[in-house]
């Protein structure tokens, strides 16, 4: 759900770019020290790996379907900084490329669908993990929570932003009804994908769930042990 | 919402709107998508002057206007969403066509639908003149930090890629006979896209190491430089010079 143009007012249009351009900056740090100088390739897989899912259309239900806005997914999976920067990579380049979301408008969507969703994704994901037990399912469990909960938040954070700055003359009431009752449904589907997502994902090579690392052991590799005979054998 | 972005905009050509630096480009759109977010909505006319400049710009640009209409259909879900606003807002009521609709929420829905569509086309044929990969060379000459462009030069290089790979996926979940009805095609497609994911990242690390072993130390080395002079610059102000003059007299005039 990108805003267009003429949605929101044009001061805090120019107003959401001017946090935008902080919080990328910030973010932009954040991601230098989570990836060194990997960060360039890493982070642009990621954002060309997030617009991609994008495209992953899932049933909801009664023939419509929703996709994933992959904020909470990408600050599992890389880091909340990195996450951020390939969020708002591709919300720049959806904007610039595929007229997706209006330019001046560029900055509410940047802050709704990267700033928001990642602040609101990681925080629950890692204050959960502080209380679960340190095991797989309490990872996803975690991730599906943070999940459900960052989009609602993006469509809070919309109310709040249309509050100040919105265009149509509707109560505020309507509007946060509204968002919010679409967005929990959509929030499910996005927390299912997140979930499973980040489970197959740790199952395979858990050192690349930033989230998770440190708390879970990596995954050996086992082979069968070959009999003592057989060696002896081997060897002569 | 929306089905994802399955075709390029961009439209190869040799006009004078293609010529343009890619920096000059992006700043008059910008202004002329503020110019027409700022105008009063009560002045029809001026967003009729707008729609008049665009379609200037396209003719000078030879993209075709079908082409442009077809790729409208992005803004489709706020069109439902505008169309739904009248009923909803609060104010004084109005009989159109036999239904009972706020006044004031007919004049939200002709905004939103107005700077909408105006602001949609404005993109549309900056991203149909300009091909991407300079597209980036003119956020960064406009100062965006060369980090954020060397990244979104990664993903616009590997998008393909990317979105190939899963496209293979598909083929594959296909032929051994998925198909996605409910929620419980979920599993399914989360395990593609933790694996998508895994692809995705193993191949940056692999491209990593690729471009260490070429002498990356963090920086691109710059190819070619797109500096733009005093009269590409005014060239491409006319069209938000000729907004701010439509702007400003909606401003004033009565």
């Amino acid at each position: 759900m990108h805003v267009p143009d003429g949605f929101i007012d044009a001061p805090v249009s120019i107003a959401a770019g001017a946090v935008a351009v902080a919080g990328v900056g910030i973010a932009l740090r954040g991601a230098r020290r989570e990836l060194d100088d990997r960060t360039a390739p890493l982070a642009g897989l990621t954002a060309a790996f997030v617009f991609a899912a994008q495209m992953l259309n899932f049933p909801v239900a009664g023939g419509t379907s929703g996709h994933l806005l992959g904020g909470a997914l990408a600050a599992i999976l890389v880091g909340p900084y990195a996450g951020m920067v390939a969020v708002s990579v591709v919300l720049i380049l959806q904007a610039l490329l595929f007229a997706d979301g209006g330019l001046s408008a560029l900055g509410v969507n940047i802050i709704l669908m990267s700033l928001v969703t990642v602040a609101v994704g990681y925080g629950t994901f890692r204050l959960l993990l502080r209380v679960l037990p340190k095991t797989r399912a309490s990872v996803s469990g975690a991730a599906f929570v943070a999940a459900l909960l960052s989009v609602p938040a993006s469509a809070l954070a919309f109310t709040l932003i249309y509050a100040v700055g919105g265009t149509a003359d509707v109560s505020i009431g309507t509007v946060a009804a509204a968002m919010l009752g679409v967005h929990v449904l959509i929030g499910i589907g996005e927390a299912l994908i997140t979930a499973v997502t980040v489970s197959s994902v740790l199952a395979v090579r858990p050192d690349l769930v930033y989230g998770a690392r440190g708390l879970l052991k990596p995954a050996e590799l086992r082979t069968a042990r070959p009999a003592a005979s057989q060696v002896r054998g081997e060897a002569t | 919402m929306g089905a994802g972005h399955a075709h390029r905009l961009y439209l190869p050509g040799a006009s004078p709107v293609h010529r343009l630096p890619p920096q000059t480009k992006i700043v008059a759109v910008v202004a002329f998508v503020l110019l027409v977010v700022a105008t009063p909505r009560e002045r029809m006319w001026a967003f009729g002057v707008y729609a008049l400049l665009l379609a200037a710009v396209a003719l000078l640009a030879r993209v075709p206007f079908p082409t442009v209409a077809r790729r409208t259909v992005i803004e489709v879900p706020f069109v439902a969403f505008a169309f739904l606003i009248p009923f909803v807002a609060q104010g004084e009521k109005v009989a159109v066509l036999g239904l009972q609709v706020s006044q004031g929420g007919l004049w939200d829905a002709w905004n939103i639908l107005a700077k909408g569509t105006l602001g949609v086309v404005a993109s549309i044929l900056l991203a149909a003149t300009t091909e991407p990969r300079l597209l980036l060379l003119g956020i960064e000459r406009l100062r965006m930090p060369p980090l954020i462009t060397q990244i979104a030069a990664f993903m616009l290089r590997y998008v393909d890629v990317v979105t190939a790979e899963l496209g293979r996926m598909r083929v594959a979940r296909a032929s051994r006979g998925f198909e996605a009805r409910d929620l419980r095609a979920t599993r399914v497609l989360a395990r593609s896209v933790g694996a998508l994911f895994l692809r995705s990242y193993e191949r940056g690390e692999r491209v990593h190491l690729a471009m260490v072993s070429r002498g990356y130390d963090g920086r691109m080395p710059v190819m070619h430089d797109v500096g733009a002079t005093a009269a590409q610059w005014t060239a491409a102000a006319l069209l938000p010079s000729a907004a701010a003059l439509v702007a400003l007299t909606a401003w004033i005039a009565p």
